[in-house]
């Protein structure tokens, strides 16, 4: 126990990839992926060794920054949360084409249950769709482990490797120990210079060498350490389990000895041997994964004849939300344990905007202005400002995707729809607005955009954002003209002048932006605490 | 020995640092840990929940199974009957706070939630920021509660003196004494009522 380390499974993979010879890590901030790279910020010998890990735009930039690193021969991880891995597509689909040369590892953390998210995605079909190799951990020694196997991975077939994990995994602390560490590459450029040129018919010949990998990396995987097969006497049913759904099992049986014979998934593509030996021996099978029903999906499609499968698509286990034991027990036929009924007066604490927050003052402002409109015509985004959908503001009318805001405020008046508001935090606005903002411009669309600059990514903790100090720059390089860029202080003592500010940009029939402008009220907190420590 | 810990609480509150506490006795006692933590959304004044769980034998699980639990440690008297469905109908105890926090219009009425909590076989509940405010620390709250748990973590009591010892060892001698002694009043409360 000495050597053990008490990490969340999101240290456990920083850590892991600083003591495998990492040399920078890419990421914009998103639950429940966050940690990891502040885990790097935060560490001693990373700032020791150099290893990049300032925040990138948003995860295009990031995944793009790493595939770079990668090129230049050295180590580099990229992160997001499961919808980030929607932003950085196009860079991860291609990056399988083109191959990686230093290693490359991509880790999206999936939310199933939508604890902090808009869907319940499973990263994985993005792994499959790429065809790059998936690891995917059932402990935080694992998600340790899988990240120096998956850059000699990476290294040994030239491929970027996609790690997932759940919010589950990222968010739960356990007992890791560390192996040795190793140097971080030297820089080293690709044998051929043209792999990553991704011509046409450059890119063919990539391709057939991207399928013709992949029956190594299905060797790979029925060989895998993360892959194993555990016989059990009771063959009327066999136990396919990936990643957490693991631990969910063995805790139905306490004393570990589980009657059915037990393939245990953390490697993709799945191991085909081992599989169809599972298949062979047993009558049924049972498939416990935490997200999407893919390995359920995958394994139809091996089974001969009318071998009954029971998962989320015959209802043993619930279609939607993330695993625990007691779902498990119920599908394995267990005696379900119930504790003590809540009473009936309990009634949700949603999360709410924080007393003295900017957004308030802004909301009441903006309010104010659209009360002698009928409702419905505010665009909002994704950010801690999303909570003013809830009462007692009740203030928005969407929230899609990074960016979506504007594009959505414009679509909107293009349609005849006018005014037609979009509110978006600057982090986000970094993240995915600009290029909306822009083609707002270019037709002159009515749209009035509120950039709510708290000076930080609020929602996910206070990291740097990437505009700060510039956004009336921006907003003017991209031809906003600069009598409608209108910087205002969300405080109650201005609120009248605010609304005044607010009513005369609603007039205009052109684009215009308001960028009300005050400190997190958390962001400032935590300053002050760190000043007089 | 084995202990399965629910911890709750409103967003801010200290939860985590309750389950810090914890966690360091029990690594001190060479234990297993698992450790499911609530990051993000719901840290914006909204209910909050960690399961922790110790033992002596590795753990599988980082969620503790419904009705499982031995203790439900809360900061906040609504928060404690939140997750009742994971408590030991047998043998779990609740240990709880009962100052409100009141930060949704819907708050039910304080009455009904202590008759509430004063109808489960067996419950501690303590006015925690009092007793906080006595030992010199209103932000204590979280270490009194935790005090008032601690006869029903398998732990002695010294594990939990030195975890606070360790907890907050940069912040100073006299933040360690409050600390200290928030710990105790509500251990003395708990040995007075259990």
């Amino acid at each position: 126990m000495a050597n053990k380390l008490l990490l969340l499974g999101d240290e456990a993979i920083a850590l892991g990839a600083l003591d495998a010879g990492l040399s920078g890590i890419y990421a914009y901030p998103g639950t429940p992926s966050t940690e990891i790279t502040e885990y790097v910020q935060h560490s001693k010998t990373a700032k020791e060794n150099k290893v990049h890990c300032s925040w990138s735009s948003n995860e295009k930039t990031a995944m793009e920054a790493a595939l770079g690193m990668s090129y230049a021969g050295k180590r580099a991880m990229v992160c997001m949360k499961h919808v980030g891995l929607n932003v950085a597509a196009d860079p991860f689909i291609n990056s399988a084409i083109t191959g990686a040369n230093g290693g490359l590892i991509v880790v999206s953390a999936d939310d199933p249950s939508m604890h902090s998210s808009q869907n319940e995605q499973d990263s994985r079909f993005y792994g499959k769709f790429a065809m790059v190799p998936i690891l995917e951990p059932s402990s935080q020694q694992e998600a340790y482990d899988m990240v120096h196997y998956g850059f000699n991975f990476s290294e040994k077939y030239k491929i970027p490797v996609l790690l997932r994990i759940t919010t589950r995994m990222a968010h739960s602390r356990s007992g890791v120990v560390r192996v040795e560490c190793r140097e971080q590459n030297t820089m080293h450029l690709p044998d051929d210079l043209r792999q990553f040129v991704l011509l046409p018919a450059i890119a063919r010949k990539r391709y057939k060498n991207l399928l013709a990998s992949h029956q190594h990396f299905i060797e790979e995987s029925e060989n895998s350490p993360f892959n194993t097969y555990s016989d059990g006497p009771d063959k009327s049913m066999g136990i396919l389990v990936s990643g957490i759904a693991l631990n969910y099992l063995m805790e139905n049986f306490p004393d570990r000895n589980i009657p059915y014979p037990v393939l245990k998934i953390g490697q993709y593509p799945l191991p085909r041997k081992l599989v169809e030996k599972l298949i062979d021996e047993c009558s049924e099978l049972l498939i416990l994964e935490d997200g999407y029903p893919m390995i359920e999906e995958l394994i139809s499609g091996y089974v001969p004849g009318l071998k009954k499968i029971r998962g989320r698509f015959d209802g043993t286990i619930p279609r939607t939300g993330e695993l625990n034991p007691n779902v498990l027990a119920v599908a394995l036929g267990l005696p379900d344990t119930k504790g003590l009924p809540v009473p009936d007066l309990m009634v949700g604490r949603p999360p709410q905007l924080c007393a003295g927050c900017p957004h308030i003052d802004s909301y009441k402002a903006l309010n104010e202005v659209l009360a002698v409109l009928p409702k419905g015509r505010v665009f909002s985004d994704i950010g801690c400002y999303t909570l003013g959908a809830l009462a007692p503001y009740e203030a928005i009318n969407s929230c899609v995707d990074m960016g979506a805001s504007i594009t959505m405020a414009k679509g909107a008046a293009d349609a005849g729809f006018v005014p037609s508001v979009a509110v978006i935090g600057d982090s986000t606005f970094t993240h995915s607005g600009i290029t909306g903002l822009l083609d707002a411009v270019n037709d002159k669309s009515p749209v009035t955009v509120i950039i709510l600059d708290n000076a930080t990514t609020a929602m996910t903790g206070g990291q740097d954002s990437a505009g700060t100090g510039r956004l009336e720059d921006i907003c003017k390089a991209l031809g906003v003209e600069e009598s409608h860029i209108r910087v205002i202080k969300p405080l109650k003592k201005y609120h009248d002048e605010n609304v005044r500010v607010m009513q005369e940009e609603l007039d205009y029939m052109g684009v215009s932006v308001i960028i009300p402008r005050r400190e997190c009220i958390v962001a400032i907190d935590k300053r002050m605490r760190q000043k007089f420590k | 020995m084995k202990k399965d810990i629910i911890l709750a609480g409103v967003g801010g509150q200290g939860i985590i640092s309750i389950a810090a506490v914890i966690g360091y006795a029990a690594l001190q006692e060479k234990m297993f840990l698992k450790q499911s933590e609530v990051h993000g959304m719901s840290q914006r004044g909204g209910d909050v929940m960690s399961n922790l769980r110790i033992s002596h034998k590795e753990i599988a699980s980082d969620l503790i199974p419904f009705g499982q639990a031995d203790l439900i440690i809360s900061v906040e008297p609504l928060e404690s009957l939140r997750y009742l469905e994971y408590l030991s109908p047998e043998t779990g105890w609740l240990v709880t706070n009962i100052t409100p926090f009141n930060n949704i219009p819907n708050y039910p009425d304080l009455e009904k939630v202590m008759a509430a909590i004063n109808k489960l076989p067996r419950h501690i509940a303590l006015d925690a920021d009092t007793l906080a405010k006595e030992a010199g620390s209103a932000r204590s709250a979280n270490i009194v509660i935790l005090g008032a748990a601690s006869p029903f973590l398998g732990l002695a009591y010294e594990k939990f003196e030195d975890a606070i010892r360790f907890t907050f060892r940069t912040k100073g001698e006299t933040v360690i004494g409050k600390n200290l002694e928030a710990l105790k009043l509500g251990r003395e409360f708990a040995d007075k009522n259990i």
